[in-house]
């Protein structure tokens, strides 16, 4: 008796969904998911199709001419398109390393320790991520004029890091609470001192969420147009490049620029659900939970 | 009796060290805050003037060639053959020096706004050349002293080839800051496929039949120079009452228009968002030499805008003397006539007329007056107002600006 | 920490002469209580230049008089945020109005389309593709978001593939059009940030015990009462983040209405943009955004306390 309730409350406790023996005769929800995640791609699945358009005009057009790898083969030829995507790239990865490297001890310091700053600094890193972007821009653009600093690679580079350690924060606050103190406790139990248990212990397992937000960091920068256009000055990166371009036609370069991109993220997201698959998962011990009879 | 506690509790201040502290900080905090306020500001242009005057042989002088060209320009102004420039690849056969071309000028006011805090700062702007139309902020940058004089010594070829149109404008006596790269038409363009009946005029604009597909710019100075020639007032004479009457044709047209556009107003009517649209000319040709056949330009009965883009020299610029060498380079009947052939606006130099009829074989361009104008064009054309201080410039703003943000 | 100073002491021998342990005892507290500091000291003190000081720069640029060629000086000019709203020959308060209204329709769009993703992702999917679904729903994200915009402002143009479709097909008139209406804005608002409600969501109801709906439907529910009365309140959370994320980026964002919008759908953000980096009105675009700010603030908190929350930092 007591087998049977125990087997049925572990069947329910998985994640078989409840109702699955009547989803066959609702197909309405899967169909507008799916409507939904096709119209999501649509644009995505244009702009693959037409990098490969081989327009006369060399700008994108509506009408079909043929099938052509010549865009992909002349990426460069358009005047300002590969140094604006080169100084996306630098400005993206030197961000994500900055805020990476000021936002962790941040995370460390807010989630695991009490100190009376802990509140509005807590509070600031949830207004820099909550705070529109065009405030964040126009504000940061009063600043450097009221400073005389004049805009540039430098002033992008110093904002993108300020908004991205809000993110890094974010995402390793997440993964300390949800790591808890017995490891390190139990670090502490054998002898390590707090640095050692830091290094030896926390670090190593704050890697992935490091990693993890400093890929965020990377998306986000990659990505910004609002604040970077109100701080970039005569700098030029991808996204102003092509909000500029776009208003005389979009060359078909910068469709194959963001194709190649897409496919790459693709196959790092495909590898990424492949390795985390295949690769055993260290199991985090909860000691609170009774041991297994 | 009553309670003690209850007593202390009344009576005692409910003041601790932690709200002293607090107090005091923030104290500390507000009166730092209202000094740093007090100093503080953003420099104006004026201000931001050097106050010495500089010796311009000094400075031409010590800068030398370096090989390497930052060249400014708007869109669609240079000639091009598979993204890359024969004119540019030209000049950079005949003297090395590598050219880094950027269209990144979508409009004046935008591109000065962007550079204006490295000029007022005295910091390179990572150009060496820009190209600005005569008006507000061209007036401003050689005002203010942002932009180097030319060694005309170094310019021979603009003093033998350069029309007597572009020598000495009134924006810029003598050519001490600016050479002409382009003169342009602002008139009408429209889509022939949809629009059957001539376009002749400003009133076309306003016809209900075309409601939702009429395109205009949203270049305030060009908007309200339309509005003006709409009502046939010559936009160089015209008053500020003036503008208030522009201002109201303008308010009367707006159902009609389906977006104030700057740069884009081209691709809307290539692709056939708009019909008809204020338009530059040289956009307009190279559209129909693209391949959009179905495009005309029309100069509007009541007059066209004629304008000059200005190639000037930022003070700070890294590479003056190689700006200069291009320029030199670009006012010969060769380069301009390779330029003028692919960007179709009115060409400052005449002599490149001979050079595109008999070498490049283009007798459409070559003939074309609006390309190569003679003297009835003056009658046609009118220039922009010149405003004679910043407060005109604001109420023209003021006058205009409402429309477009709606 | 408690483990620490618990066991250290015990792992010294007999106690010594009192100097050392009390030494000891002092640095452990010194240690203790500046560690924290230390280590937010470098991004803290980023965040606070960088972040908060600009935010302050904003309002004091706002408070300033004067022109791009004779510069700005503060002179505690409050007057300014009267004259956008009285008598403002631009009326910005339209555009923040409108900005409002697209910032709500856009958000309660992405509740209808993202709510029922998120339940199909979380209920009707095998543990096997949940993450690849969600992935699904994240791809477009890789392609920047001006790409994307510009790709539907591609194919919805008058004589693009969409309509030139829908007008063989005879659904639309020769005048029909998409792009320079409100709805395009909107639409493109949704289409950018369905995600940013999506995710949090499936968040809340992944997170949901079934055992609650089986029980539920074990009193007598029948589903649509399961739905409203079981999971939607214990979503509640997740739809809050939702809203937050969604709202307050479609309220401030001018790209949208810049590549999607024609007349009359110009917003505030636009108007921070032009005054920015047009018009050089420094002062006036500095008022602008610290309007803004101050009313999508004010907004949070109250949004705050209808959801049930002193502090707006659990909401996310």
């Amino acid at each position: 008796m007591t087998q049977t309730t125990t087997a049925r409350i572990a069947t329910l406790k998985s994640s078989v969904p409840v109702e699955n023996a009547r989803q066959r005769k609702r197909p309405l929800l899967p169909l507008f998911f799916w409507i939904v995640t096709g119209i999501t791609m649509v644009p995505i699945l244009v702009m693959i199709l037409y990098s490969f358009n081989n327009t006369p005009t060399s700008r994108i057009t509506f009408s079909w001419s043929g099938f052509t790898l010549y865009w992909y083969e002349n990426l460069t030829q358009v005047d300002g398109l590969g140094q604006a995507f080169l100084v996306s790239v630098e400005v993206a990865v030197l961000s994500a390393l900055v805020s990476v490297a000021l936002g962790t001890p941040l995370a460390m310091a807010l989630e695991r320790h009490r100190f009376l700053a802990r509140g509005p600094l807590s509070g600031v890193v949830f207004a820099d991520i909550a705070a529109p972007s065009i405030v964040v821009g126009a504000a940061s653009l009063s600043f450097f004029l009221s400073s005389n600093i004049p805009t540039g690679f430098g002033t992008i580079l110093l904002v993108h890091v300020a908004f991205n350690i809000a993110y890094v924060v974010v995402v390793l606050r997440a993964r300390l609470s949800g790591m808890g103190h017995a490891l390190e406790d139990a670090a502490a139990d054998l002898g390590a001192t707090p640095f050692a248990a830091f290094w030896r212990v926390t670090f190593p397992l704050l890697i992935p969420g490091m990693l993890a937000g400093g890929l965020l960091s990377l998306a986000m920068s990659i990505d910004d147009y609002v604040i970077t256009s109100f701080v970039a000055g005569p700098t030029v990166t991808f996204p102003l490049f092509v909000y500029g371009a776009a208003k005389v036609g979009l060359p078909p370069q910068v469709l194959c620029f963001g194709t190649i991109i897409f496919v790459v993220g693709v196959v790092i997201a495909v590898l990424n659900g492949i390795l985390t698959r295949r690769l055993p998962v260290a199991p985090v011990v909860d000691v609170e939970a009774p041991l297994p009879e | 009796m009553r309670d003690e506690a209850w007593l202390r509790g009344l009576t005692e201040a409910r003041v601790s060290r932690r709200t002293v502290l607090r107090g005091v900080g923030a104290g500390a905090g507000l009166l730092t805050l209202s000094a740093i306020l007090s100093a503080c500001g953003i420099r104006g242009s004026i201000a931001a003037q050097s106050q010495e005057k500089v010796d311009w042989t000094k400075y031409w002088a010590s800068h030398k060639k370096t090989g390497q060209l930052d060249f400014a320009n708007w869109p669609l102004y240079i000639d091009e053959d598979h993204g890359k420039s024969p004119s540019l690849e030209l000049f950079t056969k005949e003297t090395g020096i590598q050219v880094d071309y950027q269209p990144v000028i979508q409009n004046n006011a935008p591109f000065y706004a962007t550079v204006s805090p490295e000029l007022r700062a005295h910091e390179a702007t990572g150009y060496d050349i820009v190209v600005m139309t005569n008006g507000w902020e061209l007036t401003e940058m050689i005002n203010n002293g942002f932009v180097a004089e030319l060694d005309h010594s170094r310019l021979p070829n603009f003093a033998k080839y350069a029309a007597a149109s572009v020598k000495s404008p009134n924006y810029d006596p003598g050519n001490k800051h600016s050479l002409v790269w382009q003169t342009g038409l602002t008139g009408i363009a429209y889509d022939s496929r949809q629009i059957t009946r001539p376009i002749t005029s400003f009133d076309d604009l306003l016809d209900p039949a075309f409601k939702g597909h009429v395109g205009m710019m949203n270049d305030n100075t060009e908007l309200g120079s339309a509005g003006l020639l709409a009502l046939g007032i010559d936009p160089a004479t015209s008053t500020p009452a003036d503008w208030k009457k522009a201002a109201g044709w303008l308010r009367k047209q707006s159902p009609n228009v389906s977006g104030y556009y700057d740069q884009s107003y081209i691709d809307k009517l290539q692709n056939g968002d708009t019909w008809i649209t204020q338009a530059w000319s040289g956009d307009v040709f190279q559209a129909i030499a693209g391949g959009h056949k179905h495009l005309k330009f029309v100069t509007p009965k009541e007059g066209q805008m004629i304008w000059h883009d200005n190639m000037m020299i930022p003070r700070q610029a890294e590479h003056p003397v190689d700006a200069l060498e291009w320029m030199n380079f670009y006012y010969t009947p060769k380069v301009a006539a390779m330029v003028e052939d692919w960007v179709n606006y009115v060409c400052p130099v005449p002599a490149a007329k001979a050079y595109i009829k008999n070498q490049l074989d283009d007798p459409d361009v070559a003939n074309s007056p609006l390309i190569f104008p003679d003297s009835s064009i003056d009658t046609a054309s009118h220039n922009f107002y010149v405003y004679k201080n910043y407060d005109e410039y604001q109420l023209w703003n003021d006058t205009f600006n409402p429309i477009i943000e709606s | 920490m408690t483990a620490i100073q618990a066991t250290a002491p015990a792992a010294s021998p007999t106690p010594g002469p009192a100097a050392p342990v009390r030494d000891g005892a002092r640095k452990r507290w010194w240690l203790r209580h500046t560690t924290p500091y230390l280590l937010s000291l470098a991004g803290g003190a980023w965040l606070v230049i960088l972040f908060i000081i600009p935010l302050v720069s904003g309002l004091v640029v706002s408070l300033e008089t004067g022109n791009p060629d004779d510069g700005y000086t503060f002179t505690w000019n409050w007057g300014v945020y009267g004259s956008l709203f009285v008598n403002s020959d631009v009326s910005y308060l339209t555009f923040f109005l409108r900005s409002l209204g697209y910032g709500v329709s856009a958000t309660l769009l992405t509740i209808v389309i993202g709510y029922p993703m998120a339940y199909f992702i979380a209920f009707r999917v095998s543990a096997r593709w949940k993450n690849t679904l969600l992935l699904l729903v994240l791809i477009s994200f890789l392609v920047s978001f001006v790409i994307r915009t510009d790709m539907w402002a591609f194919l919805l143009s008058d004589q693009g593939p969409v309509l030139t479709a829908l007008r063989w097909a005879h659904l639309a008139s020769k005048d029909f059009h998409i792009l320079g209406t409100p709805g395009a804005v909107i639409g493109g608002i949704v289409y950018n940030d369905l995600a940013f409600m999506v995710l949090p969501i499936y968040a809340v109801l992944e997170r949901l015990d079934a055992r609650l709906l089986e029980a539920a439907s074990d009193l007598y529910a029948n589903r649509p009462q399961v739905f409203l009365r079981t999971v939607l309140p214990l979503s509640r959370s997740g739809i809050f983040a939702g809203v937050l994320l969604v709202f307050i980026d479609a309220v401030g964002d001018p790209v949208n209405a810049s590549l999607l919008g024609g007349t009359h759908t110009y917003v505030i953000g636009q108007a921070i943009q032009d005054a920015y980096l047009t018009n050089q009105q420094y002062n006036v675009a500095a008022a602008l955004s610290t309007v803004l700010m101050v009313v999508l603030g004010i907004i949070l908190f109250a949004y705050a306390r209808i959801a049930g929350t002193e502090n707006i930092e659990d909401l996310v």
